[in-house]
């Protein structure tokens, strides 16, 4: 929300394209309705409204609320967001922020709880940041912003809910696209875990501090591009690497986390185990509470990887 | 109007059985007994009912996101419902689906949809294999007045105009998509004037009297049947409560006077008065029904509560057929 009054004031050719305005009406008053534009439920158009925007000098944030949602608008996204800059020879730039949630945890079953962000991974042309605090959220949202290029930003459905480790600072900042933090140092086991498996892996590295294990919690905060060298450090310090994604494992961004690390052949010499996925297994999210959670990873499946890890 | 006085009973019944069955999800749901999210029909029963009486159980519907009112309409098993309501590993989709996901493939209700609009293009299927079939079935797309921006919509009139297919698009206009009002997002005041663009007859009619959506329904259905193609269906109603029961639901935009002035029109009270005028039931006798749909919901939720959890490890089978 600061990240949006701040970007707005900053530069009058942002504006909002959403689904439900929700709590960006709060914003209606400084800025009216012209920048903050509430859509019919027509994602594929407005999606593409935005994009057509952006290549015409404006900055649109867009969000449809969940990405469930805006898959109706795939082929914006997919054969128009993704591609336009490079098919046409890079002439003009398309800077825009579209903006969507995704992940699972609150039984909403397996149309309103996915996380596909290793499909976007996957389509060569979107920049892809997935924030696991309110922190780190308003200074790669500022970021996204100011970027020249379609960037996809996913919030965790939970992470608005999460406990508050780091409140946002009023003041400006940001966090720069395509940088890994370290969340927490370590010496045994490096854990990179992606949005809300960040806080799982905090709380495990907590627990397992008690046994004398010591986790280093590698946030990789944006997937594309991807903080490559970060993650190879930290795991050439500990030699072993368990990766936490809520996606479900095949395909998942977590597969190519473990390829990056292995490809290279001074962190796969450093290696003393394999890498680890904790994963959600291939399957639609159910709606059930006991299935729903058998099936995303939290804080006791970091420690059975970690575990999987040391043997 | 019709004096088949079984059929407007049935009608009644099933009326009575929506509303009680939602209220009692809405309070089991606040609660803390149903997890997730749950839409509720009440207000709009007429045109579930009105419609799904004009259908056999042969034909298929397609539903939404508010879809109860859909599957006990069609004929679903409320025990059944519930129980996936509450999760449980009887449910209709073993707890897998939950409100937004019920479907009774048995009586031709092929699922609620999380999805807005993506029932259309899957009824117009179901109208293409009717077709195909060679019978005379049909089927029945139920859908909101929000979802009529969706491209689904458009494709689904165009597919089904050029390819005379038997399917009625029933658009439930209750003047809000979530948030957002009718007035503020679509271009038309009426739904049913999109169906010219389709070249296929497009009607509005009043969506809170049972007796005008049935008759309504059975002319489209008879059109259908007879191989006149499809139909655009729209019903003027309005939803009593909030858009959804949630935890932590943003407040209800709609002005109160609106709310109040749909209550005071409303589809079973009007019902009553008109059964009772015509002499198909003294108050007696509907109250006699009323209390029978009220013990039907409560051994349903009985049924739902002692039913068992499904095993965590459940979640990874039905991925496939086999
Ligand atoms: C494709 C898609 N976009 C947005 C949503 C979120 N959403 C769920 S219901 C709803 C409103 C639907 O309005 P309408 O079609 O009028 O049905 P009503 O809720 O009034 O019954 C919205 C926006 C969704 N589920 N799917
Ligand atoms: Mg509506």
């Amino acid at each position: 929300m600061e990240a949006f009054r701040e970007e707005m004031r900053r530069d009058d050719k942002v504006f909002h394209i959403c689904g439900n305005l929700g709590p960006l009406a709060a914003l209606v008053p400084e800025f009216g309705i012209e920048r903050l534009r509430a859509s019919p439920i027509s994602e594929e158009a407005y999606v593409g409204a935005g994009l057509g925007a952006a290549g015409s000098g404006f900055r649109p944030i867009i969000s449809p609320g969940m990405m469930t949602f805006a898959f109706t608008a795939m082929d914006q996204i997919v054969n128009q967001m993704a591609k336009i800059h490079y098919m046409f020879g890079g002439q003009a730039a398309f800077p825009l922020v579209f903006r969507a949630s995704t992940g699972g945890g609150r039984s909403a079953a397996a149309q309103h709880s996915q996380s596909p962000h290793p499909m976007f991974m996957n389509l060569a042309g979107l920049k892809l940041v997935m924030p696991s605090n309110p922190y780190d959220a308003k200074g790669l949202m500022k970021s996204a912003i100011r970027d020249n290029n379609p960037v996809v930003f996913f919030e965790d459905q939970l992470l608005a809910a999460l406990p508050d480790r780091c409140p946002v600072p009023e003041e400006e900042y940001l966090v720069p696209i395509g940088e890994a933090d370290v969340k927490r140092e370590g010496s045994d086991v490096t854990v990179v875990a992606i949005s809300k498996m960040a806080p799982e892996a905090l709380k495990a590295a907590d627990e397992l501090e008690a046994e004398g294990i010591s986790l280093e919690v590698v946030d990789p905060r944006t997937l594309v591009p991807m903080d490559t060298p970060a993650i190879r450090r930290s795991v050439r310090k500990t030699g072993r690497v368990v990766i936490v994604d809520e996606a479900c494992i095949t395909g998942s961004a977590a597969a190519e986390i473990s390829a990056q690390i292995t490809e290279d052949l001074e962190t796969f010499r450093a290696l003393k185990s394999p890498p680890v996925r904790v994963c959600a297994p291939d399957v639609p999210i159910p709606y059930s509470p006991v299935m729903e959670q058998y099936c995303l990873p939290d804080k006791d499946n970091v420690i059975a990887g970690v575990r999987k890890a040391l043997q | 109007m019709t004096t088949d006085s079984g059929l407007l009973l049935d009608m009644y019944r099933k009326m009575v059985t929506i509303r009680t069955f939602d209220a009692r999800a809405v309070e089991e749901f606040h609660e803390g007994n149903i997890p997730g999210v749950v839409h509720a029909y009440i207000g709009q029963e007429a045109v579930a009912v009105g419609v799904c009486s004009a259908l056999r159980s042969t034909d298929r519907i397609a539903s939404t996101h508010r879809g109860h009112g859909h599957n006990i309409a069609k004929g679903a098993d409320i025990n059944l419902m519930m129980a996936e309501l509450f999760g449980r590993a009887n449910g209709y989709c073993h707890g897998k689906g939950g409100s937004m996901h019920i479907a009774d493939f048995s009586v031709g209700m092929l699922g609620a949809n999380g999805i807005v609009g993506a029932g259309m293009p899957i009824a117009t299927g179901a109208a293409l294999a009717a077709k195909l079939e060679g019978g005379d079935g049909v089927a029945v797309a139920f859908f909101g007045d929000g979802a009529s921006n969706e491209g689904a919509f458009h494709g689904s009139l165009n597919l089904a105009s050029i390819w005379n297919l038997p399917v009625i698009f029933v658009c439930e206009n209750n003047r809000w998509a979530s948030s957002n009002s009718a007035a503020a997002t679509l271009s038309v005041e009426d739904v049913s004037a999109r169906a010219a663009g389709y070249n296929i007859p497009g009607l509005t009619v009043e969506g809170t009297d049972v007796l005008t959506v049935y008759e309504a329904a059975q002319e489209a259905v008879r059109q259908a049947r007879e191989g006149g193609g499809p139909t655009l269906l729209e019903c003027k109603t309005y939803r009593w409560r909030g858009h959804s029961e949630s935890r932590g639901n943003p407040p209800d935009p709609r002005p109160v006077s609106e709310i109040e002035l749909s209550q005071s029109h409303d589809p079973i009270s009007v019902f009553i008065d008109l059964l009772m005028e015509q002499g198909v039931a003294t108050r007696e006798q509907l109250q006699q029904i009323d209390q029978e749909v009220a013990a039907a919901v409560e051994s349903a939720i009985e049924f739902a509560r002692s039913s068992p959890l499904p095993r965590p490890e459940d979640a990874l089978t039905e991925v496939f057929a086999p």
